[in-house]
């Protein structure tokens, strides 16, 4: 379809903004920009009907399926919005005085301290816009801790090969070395690898539980407390954290600090990429290293922002992704502890179903009941027909539903990786099994048609080699184009 | 109450029947007993759910003890502008809200195509070639820019003085988590001391990070201290409001390596501070060192046209420990939220924007310089939006007298107060605030 630059018309308006009733003041040419920048030139239908047509060419989680492994793409509330959009958290500057904004520094409390009860923790910020900026302040916490305590020589995060990729890239991010420890073959944590790679040099570890394969790592306890012994903190990556509610908290897992995503579990919308929201919570011992601008509850019962006494800093402008935080809380308000412990045992109970469904031709990577998401492999499928994981995910595409994650976690080969979600119901999960099966029989029948997949969509696959090769990213204007 | 499970009991019970088990709570048999005590114990003392109704009476109550002013002279970071219905409509729109990243291009093409458009409607704004899909806010963008620029032999983050507080305090927070160095350049009579930029230059400098207008809003001599870095053999990083871009010359005509701020002015309503957009593009040359996910052209078998996510071995699911970032949500919504703002404005709309903030901002520099003691802070410096006046009384005095009219005044800063003027500032607004100033100071 048609760029936006490529609807263009010369001199066509768009919004108009009524004429300032100010003098014009001096402006100084040497001051000025050579030409305006060239923005499309569109009427109000132009854009409107452009956008449309954009939104035609994507796939929400409100068009259909979305098991997107590691990512929890359930339902995101309608009311969520309509709470994030009233015009008292809208409007409102981040520097208006604390007393004019007691409504939205409540609404950061209430919300830190329902997610403090459920994961176990005793302070939390929203001060970090996504989970990987979580992360990172996660270990910078850890690094300001060990630095007071006089330990600036434990340099080393651990980290399972198992993990998402932002864990090694944030250990980095945070000035430590990377110490990979290979999982077992469940991709739960080998104890003997653990006791080998800690030391007097352990700074932490970084951990998922459950892990990127779906299992709830049964060791926990005795895994942080290797961490712990060896002077060690435990970092809690809350990814996976729908599948735990009410069923496990990382605090009593003996984890330090932990990041969730609300974005992920507590149904705040992903927009095609973001924003998210990636609340990190702490015990006590760490709240003191927290980011500036700690939202709190004041003695005499009003609502301010403190500064922690060896707060690592700043992580962004102001307080974090606010209207985010609204949507995560409306959520929280609705569903209750016990509706939240629901949710997560239906996630498990789907993804189980999932599962079973699929066994008999495709068995998880792993035997025994999964969390919240499995894996797959199509390892022997690949060998047999050619048919990749990639060519099933394209297909399904064509099935009507969004493709599980692929080719992740690492340690599988050719994974698919599935996450239902609570929020889809039973024939979602058997009208999904039938699709998946039926595109197993056609790789052993005609495996050629399913490289060709997806068919229905508006493009085919792209060439993304020649799209790193060489690079176009930005419109080129013509001649004739202005 | 609200639970958003769609299966009914009835489905339940085939499910785990399925599966041979007699309860969901089956399925959790690995995790230690004590572990699910001590979690149901916490979910059981919490408050139980309510309905979407009652939820959403609770969140209008809060919503209702913050003051929603009349009108607001207040930026340093956040501006007041007029978001056009048909930009709000857009960025409401149900497929773009709730998809993830588009991973899988072919049927993500809106969500990619729109991050494209972005791309090049940042790419004009800024006179640069190449711009990312955005990162958190502006503040990061400054923070990743400084990662950005780091040689193996060049390692120092050198901070304007006129850098808003927020974003060089996030550079330190990640300078203290990489283990670089980095220094404070003072100003001068309210923009940069280039006799202390030349002295803090030397062949350890990666980078300056300035911003024009800076904090205090006044207009930087960009073209020259982007002469005097680059003698230096350093970078220059550049901060601008993306409404002035429209109007004054731009980081790529000043000699800026790599554009950032804060998208927020696109479209993005102020939201207490968030969830805002952070835009960083750059020169040819340093395309490979952008962080966070860009979108590319390229076509299919069939040689439509379409695009993908590019140049991924920079980013952190490929490299891990070696990524020059670890970003991966990042503000996508709001990227396509500045697209839709700048397509509905056009060059003409936006200029218009910018020229208004320009001679309201004027306007009202003027008005309260006729005051006795609001004289301009820095009187000898051109300035955007923004601008300093000195204070003859208590800053809060001034700010409460005008927040019983619904004004929420400038900010109080060292030296007086901080004020900023959009195209949303009527004359009766100026005026009001005017007449409330007189008033304090009688």
């Amino acid at each position: 379809m048609k760029l936006a630059f490529e609807r263009s018309v010369p001199g066509r308006r768009g919004c108009r903004i009524p004429q300032t009733a100010a003098p014009q003041a001096k402006l100084d040419d040497a001051l000025l920009r050579k030409a305006p920048p060239r923005l499309p030139e569109l009427s109000e239908i132009d854009v409107s009907r452009h956008y449309s047509e954009l939104e035609r060419q994507v796939y929400g989680v409100n068009d259909g399926f979305y098991p997107l492994g590691s990512c929890t793409m359930k339902y995101n509330p309608a009311v969520n919005e309509q709470a994030a959009s009233l015009e008292g958290f809208r409007e409102v500057h981040p520097l208006q005085p604390a007393e004019t904004a007691q409504g939205a520094i409540e609404a950061l409390v209430r919300t830190k301290e329902l997610l403090c009860s459920l994961v176990g923790m005793d302070e939390m910020t929203f001060a970090p816009a996504a989970g990987a900026h979580g992360e990172f302040l996660g270990l910078l916490l850890v690094k300001a801790c060990l630095r007071s305590r006089g330990e600036s020589g434990r340099t080393k995060i651990i980290v399972p090969d198992s993990a998402h990729g932002t864990n090694p890239a944030t250990a980095s991010m945070a000035g430590f070395t990377v110490v990979n420890i290979p999982s077992a073959p469940d991709g739960t944590v080998d104890l003997a690898a653990l006791r080998a790679a800690v030391g007097p040099d352990t700074a932490g570890l970084m951990l998922t539980n459950p892990n990127t394969l779906g299992i709830f790592d049964k060791n926990i306890l005795e895994i942080t407390k290797i961490v712990h012994d060896a002077g060690g903190l435990c970092y809690y990556d809350g990814a996976n954290m729908n599948a735990i509610m009410g069923a496990a908290r990382p605090g009593d897992m003996g984890f330090d600090a932990v990041h969730l995503n609300l974005h992920k579990t507590f149904s705040t919308p992903h927009g095609g990429g973001g924003p998210g929201a990636g609340a990190v919570g702490c015990k006590a011992f760490l709240s003191e290293f927290l980011p500036n601008r700690l939202p709190v509850r004041k003695p005499d019962g009003s609502f301010g922002f403190a500064d922690p006494a060896a707060s690592v800093g700043s992580m962004k402008a102001f307080y974090g992704n606010f209207l985010v935080v609204i949507r995560a809380l409306c959520y929280l308000t609705m569903l209750g502890g016990d509706g939240l412990k629901e949710a997560s045992e239906n996630a498990v109970l789907n993804a189980n179903y999932l599962r079973v469904l699929l066994e008999r031709e495709l068995p998880a990577a792993n035997e025994g009941f999964c969390m919240h998401e499995f894996v797959v492999s199509l390892d022997a499928l690949k060998k047999e027909t050619g048919v990749s994981a990639m060519d099933v995910a394209k297909s399904l595409i064509d099935g009507g539903m969004h493709p599980p994650t692929m080719y992740f976690p690492l340690i599988v080969h050719e994974a698919l990786m599935f996450e239902p979600t609570e929020t889809e119901g039973k024939e979602t999960l058997d009208a999904a099994a039938d699709a998946v099966l039926g595109i197993l029989a056609r790789a052993k029948a005609d495996p050629g048609a399913l490289h060709l997949a997806p068919a229905t969509t508006p493009i085919g696959r792209p060439d993304e080699v020649g799209a790193a090769r060489n690079p176009i990213l930005r419109y080129e204007f013509t001649e004739e184009a202005k | 109450m609200g639970n958003f499970l769609p299966s009914t009991e009835e489905q339940r019970r085939d499910m785990l029947q399925k599966i041979g088990v007699s309860s969901a709570a089956e399925l959790y048999r690995e995790i230690p007993a004590d572990l699910r005590k001590k979690a149901a114990d916490a979910t059981g003392n919490m408050p139980k759910g309510v309905s979407e109704f009652e939820a959403l009476a609770q969140l209008r109550e809060l919503s209702g003890k913050n003051r929603v002013f009349d009108a607001i002279f207040r930026g340093a970071g956040a501006y007041w502008h007029h978001i056009p219905a048909v930009v709000s409509r857009v960025a409401a729109k149900e497929a773009f809200v709730t998809a993830y990243t588009p991973y899988q291009p072919e049927i993500s093409q809106g969500i990619l195509q729109t991050i494209f458009e972005y791309q090049t409607i940042l790419c004009e704004l800024t006179g640069m070639d190449a711009g990312n899909a955005s990162v958190y806010d502006g503040a990061t963008a400054a923070a990743e820019a400084a990662a950005m620029c780091r040689e193996r032999n060049r390692k120092v983050t050198l901070l304007a003085g006129g850098l808003n507080p927020d974003s060089a305090e996030t550079v330190k927070t990640y300078c203290f988590g990489a283990n670089e160095p980095y220094a404070m350049v003072p100003n001068q009579g309210g923009r940069l001391d280039l006799a202390a930029l030349k002295s803090a230059l030397d062949d350890g400098v990666a980078c300056l990070i300035l911003q024009s207008p800076n904090y205090y809003g006044v207009i930087e001599d960009v073209p020259a201290i982007a002469g005097i870095v680059h003698a230096a053999g350093a970078k220059l990083v550049l901060s601008m409001n993306p409404i002035a871009m429209a109007l004054l010359r731009s980081p790529g005509e000043s000699g800026a390596d790599v554009a950032i701020g804060d998208g927020q002015p696109l479209g993005i309503p102020l939201g207490f501070g968030g969830p805002y957009l952070g835009f960083m593009a750059c020169k040819k040359e340093m395309v490979r060192k952008l962080p966070g996910r860009i979108v590319g052209q390229t076509a299919d078998a069939q040689g439509r046209r379409c695009f993908v996510l590019t140049l991924q071995a920079r980013e952190q699911h490929i490299r891990r420990e070696k990524a020059s970032s670890n970003i991966c949500s990042n503000q996508a919504l709001c990227a396509l939220t500045a697209a839709a703002y700048c397509s509905a404005m056009g060059p003409q709309g936006m200029q218009e924007v910018a020229r208004a903030c320009y001679d309201n901002a004027h306007c009202l520099a003027d008005r309260l310089g006729e005051i006795a003691g609001f004289g301009l802070l820095y009187p000898k410096a051109a300035f955007f939006h923004e601008f300093v006046t000195k204070c003859p009384v208590p800053a809060e005095r001034v700010s409460k007298a005008l927040e019983e009219k619904g004004i929420l005044g400038g900010l109080p800063v060292e030296g007086g107060i901080l004020w900023c003027a959009t195209e949303r500032n009527t004359i009766s607004q100026i005026d009001a605030l005017i007449d409330t100033v007189k008033a304090v100071i009688a």
